[in-house]
């Protein structure tokens, strides 16, 4: 009982980062992360709307009828999506302006119905929070990493504050060119670490459960049979963020 | 690799062309550019040019070391790269940028889609854009060739630059056809291009093709914008990348009719650039950007099997 909680935090991290590893919400991903501040902005309001919303979906899993679902999903955390612009207006309107529409966005960030979907609509309360924490947890690491590597090489600042000089800025990083280049760069590093960490009977059980969550499950079916490997697993998540999107 | 006891199917005749002899020949014929970029913008051309190839050359054979794949720096296709990427940089632009230039050129464009033959634009060119949109102020600080001047260095704008902001450019044809104005180091004498376009067309090692309609393109569209077709094929980046870039093997189609469409539509895409938007010159984002629709420019223009009527719908 106790590895299934922990599990349910963790895997969000890396295992199934949902930037990184099940390459969902990449809009906002590429699109704020000019900066250090905003992707750390991003991904804690993010993080509140999926625990949030993972908690409401699940607490109200047995009463939500199947055939409206999603729209009662989205009301859900539409609702949560609204306090929190409302929260960052007032306290820390830098960070309003610089997210701009990417706030009121995060009604459809695909992170947060595809959780609600895949995870909070069959789990149990404890389990839903804790998994909207962990994945709240990888998408706000990656925005940071990714806003802190595109701000220190693109702006030469850190937060900011001057680096004092250490490179001169290379504008391009915070083109959005750049920005798709670290994102390859982040995606190619946590596949790798989730290379190291897992065996072949994890990334399977991995892969079902990604492909559980996927609408065209039944399409790739054999698909992944034939092949559990990373890279199937890669091209039916992009499907499944296709799909969201 | 160099097993002599391979065993293969016929046909066994050998053309003699190997990639080496063909970048050697490229190489030559990119000597005269050379040359001349460095009579006219000094020393300066000359350490940007050997520092562009030392980088190329090192990161092509680090990265395949670290890719654990076999060596293929002897190939020369690294030092054709660095070449080309010196010749589309100023000369005034600072030495440690030329070499991330190389950097982005060989890891990311060429070794991390596969190394030679399997990168989807022109290396060199990337590597220009990286660095124009990465450091636009030393990218665009061009400088009047020392010939005939008494002074060291002496920064002007270039022709285009001065005709897109609506001003009389003060160079004839002449100056143009012999690279006396401000401009990348390889690009400004038409001359030496020429000369080296025509020693590939002769070796064979390119088909005037690309060449020709590229630049026709271009002169036709520029006298139909109401522009001097004359200056707008002598000046800028064109003669460059129509020869030497939009003529790579791995970027550009395989049949005489996807080289037109290419061609055509870098020539487009050259004067729309040139005419409607905020950049100077488009050469080298038109030759990228028909790279990438390569792959479906082979697919349309695909010849029929011997015997087949049309073409298969869904293949």
């Amino acid at each position: 009982m106790d590895v299934k909680y922990r599990e349910a935090y963790t895997k969000g991290l890396i295992k199934e980062n949902p930037t990184l590893r099940l390459v969902l919400g990449t809009c906002p991903t590429l699109a704020v992360t000019t900066a250090a501040i905003n992707g750390l902005g991003m991904g804690v309001a993010a993080t509140f709307v999926l625990v949030c919303s993972n908690i409401a979906i699940s607490l109200m899993r047995k009463m939500i009828p199947d055939k409206v679902r999603l729209p009662a999903f989205i009301v859900i955390i539409a609702g949560f999506t609204t306090i929190v612009q409302m929260l960052v207006k007032a306290y820390t309107p830098s960070i309003d302006k610089a997210l701009g529409i990417y706030l009121p966005l995060i009604v459809v960030n695909c992170i947060i119905l595809g959780r609600a979907e895949a995870y909070a609509s069959k789990n149990s309360v404890g389990l839903s929070a804790l998994d909207g924490l962990g994945m709240g947890s990888g998408f706000t690491a990656a925005l940071l990493l990714m806003g802190g590597i595109r701000e220190f090489l693109g702006k030469g600042t850190i937060f900011n504050w001057p680096n004092g000089g250490l490179i001169p800025p290379i504008t391009i990083f915070v083109l959005p060119a750049g920005g798709f280049f670290v994102f390859g760069m982040l995606i190619w590093l946590a596949n790798r670490l989730s290379d190291k960490f897992d065996d072949d009977a994890s990334r399977r059980e991995t892969n079902e459960n990604v492909c559980a969550a996927c609408p065209s499950a039944a399409f790739c079916h054999q698909t992944v049979e034939s092949e559990t490997s990373g890279l199937a697993a890669a091209a039916i998540t992009k499907k499944e963020a296709d799909n969201n999107e | 690799m160099e097993n002599p006891l391979v065993i293969t199917s016929s046909p066994h005749l050998h053309c003699g062309m190997s990639t080496k002899g063909i970048m050697l020949d490229v190489l030559i014929a990119l000597s005269p550019a050379a040359v001349v970029s460095v009579l006219l913008f000094g020393w300066r051309a000359a350490a940007v040019i050997i520092v562009s190839v030392a980088s190329c050359v090192t990161c092509e054979y680090l990265s395949r070391i670290v890719l654990k794949k076999p060596q293929s720096v002897a190939d020369l296709s690294a030092v054709v790269t660095g070449v080309l990427l010196a010749f589309n940089l100023p000369s005034s632009i600072p030495l440690w940028q030329v070499a991330i230039g190389g950097v982005v050129a060989i890891v990311v464009v060429k070794q991390m889609f596969g190394g030679l033959g399997f990168n989807f634009v022109n290396p060199a060119l990337v590597g220009r854009i990286v660095l124009m949109s990465s450091f636009p102020k030393e990218m665009d600080n061009w400088v009047m060739p020392l010939l005939g001047s008494g002074v060291d260095a002496k920064t002007g704008a270039s022709p285009l630059y001065t005709l897109s902001q609506g001003g009389e450019i003060q160079y004839n044809l002449k100056d143009l056809f012999f690279g006396i104005r401000p401009g990348s180091l390889g690009e400004t004498c038409v001359l030496a291009l020429l000369l080296g376009g025509t020693y590939l067309v002769i070796r064979h090692v390119i088909s005037p093709t690309i060449p020709l309609i590229y630049i026709g393109t271009v002169f036709i569209l520029t006298w139909l914008v109401g522009g001097d077709p004359l200056v707008g094929i002598l000046s800028g980046g064109l003669m460059l990348g129509a020869i030497f870039m939009a003529t790579d093997y791995t970027t550009s189609p395989i049949n005489t009719a996807g080289k037109v469409v290419f061609a055509v539509g870098c020539g487009l895409l050259t004067v729309l650039i040139r005419e409607y938007s905020s950049l100077p010159e488009g050469v080298s984002f038109s030759i990228v950007i028909m790279n990438i629709l390569v792959p479906l420019i082979e697919r349309a223009t695909r010849p029929l099997p011997f015997g087949e009527k049309r073409r298969l719908k869904h293949e």
